[in-house]
């Protein structure tokens, strides 16, 4: 294969563009971060998924200068930050209330930057013209932010933010208020902007999905601590706790004890119940606890019991949920726990299989499921 | 629909009668053509004339206009530093003490604050005039200015400071180009009620006042004190005519930009 994979984390010479080192923030006997360590590398597209609370805003106002930490340092190339005004970063935020000066137009917000810089006259108006383009706001150049609507807003503060052409922009929350269609064709529009400048993005988001579909890497966090630092896939596939399991997409956990048995593990889930069979890098010792994360997409659903796969169990339809393209099973298991099995709908409706009350099997592989400690 | 009560028409009544009956009174005698105040001897505009050739007068209103112009703008650029520092400043030595002193002067009669800065003028031995009175009035307008500039700060949106420092501008200009044009309404008033403080205040500046310059409010009282004269009540009513232009003019101004903007939001949502 001829195309190199963007993966600098993995490579030991590459040097980050920013450095979180054991950075603790306190705001009075509050920790809002904790001893948190973290390189993001240059032209990264770095990703905070999080709960709200969690620290991700006050990560964002470190990086831009607005708060100092409280303990450990922060580099950005290499230069600590701590006594660097924000006005003196080659950083610009997008705020999440937007922060438009609503005495300007739409024109002289996007240009404000542009005009501190002291250019000249002529190339501040070619670039506020360019991203007017870039954000298709051409027509509302001259009015004010009151003036136009939420979606709009968030384009102008989008474009403001931009039109300096930072080496690291900042987003905090920025697509929230766009309906999916333009959110879809602004995120496409987002990595587009980043594959022409360069320009290294750490975005916060709570919404997953965008989170996939943008980043290069997502950090999932909880109480102001990064549980997990992964590209999209390996934390879908490979999640290392059931805590990020669980805030990315949906998942089965299954509560149980371990046995190893030749390369993988047996795990007792429910009295009178064959065990299930799992195949993990993790060592477990015999007799450990473990949970067993499962997605729905992975589990099969079947009248018969299907003769070829390490797990299979019965169960009784409980509910159906019809989302078009996917239906999801909930099926109670003979203990009383709950899973979740997802099929697409290549047949139309009226031909489906299964309905409720249904007893059916349930089945998956030996490398489905993920085992966890925690 | 409310329903208009009896209660409600009475309340009216008599607080408007309350507020405005004596100043009707006293603009109706205004055009009285008697010298004597009490008697009604026809309508006459001669009290008006023989105001502007009243030199003293004139002399004083003049001295009181420069006083309340001068300090009123000291103490708007003052009080809203104070202001800005009390709200934004976060924590630091001594706020709690700044922040409850600067509010004092609200509090104090108005003999005390006059008669400190008394002592203070001659114990500094300055020579008082219309120098010690604009002094004294930026003092007690200052904290004045400084409530109104400060309430319209707490609801003032920090983040738009953050984003003008993140786009480049130092903390100076991020004041200058941000924040000033967005609280210029508040400071204006601020400005307005120092004004209009300066213009009718008696007590501080009959303390703080010097043989050389003498405000209106001073000398009419002195005026009054031998006799009410049909003058007084004509310069009374061009008073009362300068402050209700100011007051009405303000209120629509406010008004009229408030509804554009309502109306401006409400069209933007429809055309989201
Ligand atoms: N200036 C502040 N003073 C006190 N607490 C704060 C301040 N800023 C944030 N916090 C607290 O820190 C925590 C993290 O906040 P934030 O970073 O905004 O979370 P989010 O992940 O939702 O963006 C929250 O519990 C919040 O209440
Ligand atoms: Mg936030």
């Amino acid at each position: 294969m001829a195309q190199t994979v963007f993966a600098p984390w993995d490579d030991p010479q590459a040097k980050p563009l920013i450095q979180f080192k054991n950075v603790t923030k306190r705001f009075g006997d509050f920790t809002a971060i904790e001893n948190l360590t973290q390189d993001i590398y240059e032209r990264e597209f770095f990703a905070l998924l999080g709960p709200s609370g969690c620290g991700k805003t006050t990560l964002m106002r470190m990086l831009a200068g607005f708060e100092n930490t409280s303990e450990g340092q922060i580099l950005i190339a290499g230069q600590d930050m701590a006594n660097v005004p924000p006005n003196k970063r080659a950083v610009n935020m997008m705020f999440q209330s937007y922060a438009l000066f609503p005495h300007l137009s739409i024109w002289e917000n996007i240009a404000f930057g542009l005009k501190r810089e002291g250019k000249p006259k002529d190339q501040i108006a070619a670039r506020v013209d360019e991203m007017l383009r870039l954000t298709r706001l051409e027509k509302f150049a001259m009015r004010k932010p009151h003036q136009i609507s939420g979606g709009q807003r968030q384009r102008v503060a989008l474009a403001r933010s931009l039109a300096k052409a930072p080496k690291l922009l900042l987003l905090d929350e920025p697509l929230g208020a766009l309906d999916k269609k333009l959110r879809q064709d602004t995120q496409f529009e987002l990595m587009d902007i980043q594959e022409k400048t360069g320009t290294t993005f750490v975005i916060v988001t709570h919404d997953q999905e965008e989170a996939m579909t943008v980043s290069s890497r997502v950090a999932v966090m909880d109480e102001g601590q990064i549980i997990q630092v992964a590209t999209p896939a390996q934390i879908y596939e490979a999640p290392n706790s059931v805590y990020v399991a669980d805030f990315i997409g949906d998942v089965n956990i299954i509560d149980g004890v371990a046995t190893p048995e030749g390369d993988a593990y047996h795990i007792a889930w429910a009295e009178g119940q064959a065990p299930f069979t799992a195949k993990t890098a993790t060592r477990f010792s015999e007799g450990q606890r473990c949970y067993l994360a499962i997605r729905p997409e992975k589990v099969g659903i079947s009248a018969d019991r299907p003769a070829d796969m390490a797990n299979a169990v019965q169960g009784q339809i409980i509910d159906i949920a019809y989302l078009g393209n996917i239906s999801t099973y909930h099926v109670k298991l003979a203990n009383g726990q709950m899973m979740k099995a997802q099929t697409a709908n290549t047949r139309r409706l009226s031909r489906r299989s299964f309905t409720w009350e249904d007893r059916v099997w349930l089945s998956w592989t030996d490398t489905a499921a993920v085992v966890l400690e925690n | 629909m409310r329903r208009f009560s009896w209660f409600n028409a009475t309340s009216l009544t008599l607080g408007f009668a309350f507020l405005y009956l004596p100043m009707i009174i006293l603009i109706i005698y205004s055009f009285n053509a008697s010298r004597l105040v009490t008697v009604w001897a026809g309508f006459s505009t001669q009290w008006y004339g023989t105001l502007l050739q009243n030199q003293s007068f004139l002399d004083a209103a003049w001295v009181t206009v420069k006083v309340a112009i001068a300090s009123s703008t000291i103490a708007t650029v003052l009080g809203t530093m104070g202001a800005y520092v009390l709200v934004r400043g976060g924590r630091f030595m001594g706020r709690t003490v700044f922040s409850g002193m600067i509010y004092a002067p609200l509090v104090m009669p108005e003999v005390i604050t006059g008669l400190s800065l008394l002592l203070l003028f001659i114990g500094i031995g300055l020579d008082r005039g219309i120098f010690t009175i604009v002094l004294a009035h930026t003092t007690f307008s200052m904290c004045f200015v400084s409530v109104v500039v400060s309430s319209r700060l707490v609801s003032f949106d920090k983040s738009l400071e953050e984003a003008a420092l993140d786009l480049g501008c130092s903390a100076f200009d991020a004041f200058r180009l941000v924040t000033l044009p967005i609280i210029a309404p508040a400071v204006i008033s601020g400005w307005l009620l120092a004004f209009t403080l300066s213009l009718d205040d008696l007590v501080i500046a009959s303390f703080t006042a010097g043989p050389s310059a003498t405000t209106l409010p001073i000398r009419i009282f002195s005026a009054v004190r031998l006799g009410v004269s049909p003058e007084i009540n004509a310069l009374s009513t061009i008073m009362i005519a300068i402050v209700t232009i100011g007051v009405i003019t303000a209120s629509i101004l406010t008004k009229r930009s408030s509804l554009a903007k309502q109306n401006d939001e409400q069209a933007a949502a429809r055309t989201s």
